[in-house]
């Protein structure tokens, strides 16, 4: 993240990946378009002038508010957002890349939206990948074993939207 | 060449054709270190596929955590690692206090150096008993937890619990230390560095512990940085790379001035600062006792910890400061941050709307990690050696499932 010209470097390499940036956040953060991502975790972890080697967290941020009349206040639309953070270690530096994807794939409630994986990129991001499907809902194209990881493998719904409704049975258990 | 085919189990194993055969090991497994479920192809005595099923102990933290205030998360974090509840409860609080661009009081900082390294060694306890009970052995396991013990009961005076401490907060700490504390914590330091040394005898030299270990597992570098491994599996692998040094400012500003040396062997040659046990022969870089010694040798560098943070905290003349309100609301934003936790590297990461409730409360645990890494470990090698490879790793699963 740190020096001049590394984002130039990356918007060279990959014209137009990316899409938006914030270097004045308490982590600074750069928005790359979601189609690209892979692209852009490959060009990070290979050709980069600082090589993150290292991914440690994804996490999906589901930016929806169910109750209407708080709904109506808010500044930003319904979106999910994906967060990567990404760790260099022979630099012990890090970067946080952010993309924006639809709640819904096609508007259609209860269809997860595609996002390509960076498994081909770090092999660990196999199980981070799976917990996001899991408990966001987002489908990552390309992913090798993609299937749930916390929940049971038949539970309905992704627990972490934040218009999910816990389940009022499940195999005979009651849920309220 | 033919003698080589004579000590390799493995050898002999492919020489007789044998069905393939998946075994079920766990959850309830004594040897799982909680509900881990693997699932093992097996072929004879030789382990072709490793597959862990996790989520037996899911409690939705993650959702709960966008339900409660930044301060009323302290007790679930208390449940992800709950063998290094101070840990936790420090990752969380600083995570806070680094969206909300909070400092501490120069005394709550050292007491909260003193009380997570002190959780650390407890943590490293634990991990060494019940490696040694995987492996067989159950002495260890009892020497450990008798030293554990009292690190709980020193804890038991300091906040009141001995497992489920919520003792470090957002804002500081809930109390003080109660008079006398720190001459007993002294007290326990003198007395259990001594013991130590009945460890290396008990398992890091012992020689069968040395057959089961060294050579056992071996992960290369490259693997356990693509994995994002972090912690003592990391280091065992010869990565130098500790948080309390590399980590974010605000992270290592609270080991500033502290005088430690990351365990990590370096040219061949681990910190010498002590007299430690030999390297035996048979062990390679990035196998289980490599992994093991890590932390044996972390508990002793905690244990210089410890002594430096109590010097510093008694020096400390200032107010310990009052934790933050409850209902203190946070700017809107995110920030993410990892601290070095006995396990790996537990990274948390809120995003806030600008209230006091976190949009998303997230919590990248170092165990789940480690542990997605074991089926690359244990591809080709022997039943026995599942949990031996397995416990090398020393994951908790509440951290894990969250």
């Amino acid at each position: 993240m740190r020096g001049p010209g590394f984002l130039e470097q990356l918007e060279e390499a990959l014209p137009g990946a990316v899409v938006g940036r914030n270097l004045e956040a308490i982590d600074p953060w750069v928005e790359v378009a979601s189609e690209r991502i892979d692209d852009v975790c490959r060009w990070l972890a290979t050709s980069s002038p600082v090589r993150f080697d290292s991914l440690q967290c994804i996490t999906a941020v589901d930016w929806c508010e169910p109750d209407p009349k708080k709904a109506a206040k808010v500044s930003w639309q319904p979106h999910l957002e994906m967060v990567y953070h990404l760790w260099s270690t022979p630099t012990r530096v890090s970067l946080v890349v952010k993309t924006n994807l639809p709640r819904w794939k096609a508007d259609v409630p209860g269809q997860p939206p595609e996002i390509p994986s960076v498994c081909g990129v770090w092999r660990g991001a196999n199980w981070h990948e799976r917990e996001v499907y899991d408990l966001s809902g987002v489908w990552f194209t390309g992913h090798p074993d993609l299937r749930r990881i916390l929940c049971p493998e038949d539970w309905e719904g992704f627990p972490l939207r934040k218009d999910y409704e816990m389940p009022l049975d499940y195999h005979g258990i009651r849920g309220k | 060449m033919a003698s080589m085919v004579d000590d390799d189990p493995r050898i002999i194993e492919f020489d007789v054709r044998t069905d393939e055969m998946l075994v079920n090991m766990g959850p309830q497994h004594p040897s799982t270190h909680g509900v881990l479920r693997l699932v093992l192809r097996t072929d004879g005595e030789v382990v072709s596929e490793v597959e862990p099923h996790i989520g037996y102990l899911h409690r939705c933290a993650e959702k709960i955590g966008e339900n409660l205030t930044h301060r009323q998360f302290i007790p679930y974090t208390d449940r992800m690692d709950y063998l290094a509840a101070m840990n936790m409860n420090l990752g969380w609080a600083l995570v806070v206090e680094k969206l909300m661009k909070y400092q501490v009081s120069e005394k709550a900082r050292h007491l909260r150096v003193l009380i997570t390294e002190l959780n650390r060694i407890g943590s490293h306890l634990v991990g060494m008993g019940a490696y040694g009970l995987d492996l067989g052995t159950f002495s260890p396991f009892l020497y450990a937890f008798r030293e554990r013990e009292k690190i709980l009961d020193l804890f038991e005076e300091a906040c009141g619990a001995r497992l489920t401490y919520s003792y470090i907060t957002v804002g500081g700490l809930t109390a003080d230390l109660p008079p006398g504390w720190l001459q007993r914590c002294e007290a326990f330091l003198g007395q259990f560095e001594p013991i130590i040394k009945e460890y290396h005898a008990l398992l890091t030299t012992n020689a069968i512990f040395v057959k089961r270990t060294a050579n056992i597992g071996v992960m290369s570098p490259d693997l356990a940085i693509e994995y994002g491994c972090s912690g003592p599996v990391l280091r065992g692998s010869g990565v130098d790379q500790d948080m309390r040094r590399d980590g974010e400012a605000i992270y290592t500003a609270m080991y500033e001035g502290y005088a430690f040396e990351v365990a990590v062997m370096k040219d061949g040659q681990y910190p010498r600062d002590r007299e430690y046990p030999a390297v035996p022969a048979d062990a390679v870089l990035g196998d289980c006792w490599h992994r093991f010694f890590v932390r044996m040798l972390e508990v002793v560098q905690s244990m210089d910890l410890v002594r430096q943070a109590m010097d510093r905290y008694s020096a400390c003349n200032g107010p310990l400061g009052e934790p933050l309100k409850l209902t203190e609301k946070m700017p809107a934003g995110d920030a993410y941050l990892e601290t070095e936790c006995p396990k790996g590297q537990m990274g948390f990461y809120i995003v806030s709307d600008g209230s006091a409730i976190p949009w998303r409360a997230r919590a990248r645990s170092s165990s789940f990690s480690n542990l997605a890494v074991a089926h690359e470990l244990c591809r080709g090698c022997l039943i026995a050696d599942v949990p031996a490879i397995v416990g090398s790793l020393d994951i908790v699963m509440g951290e894990i499932d969250r």
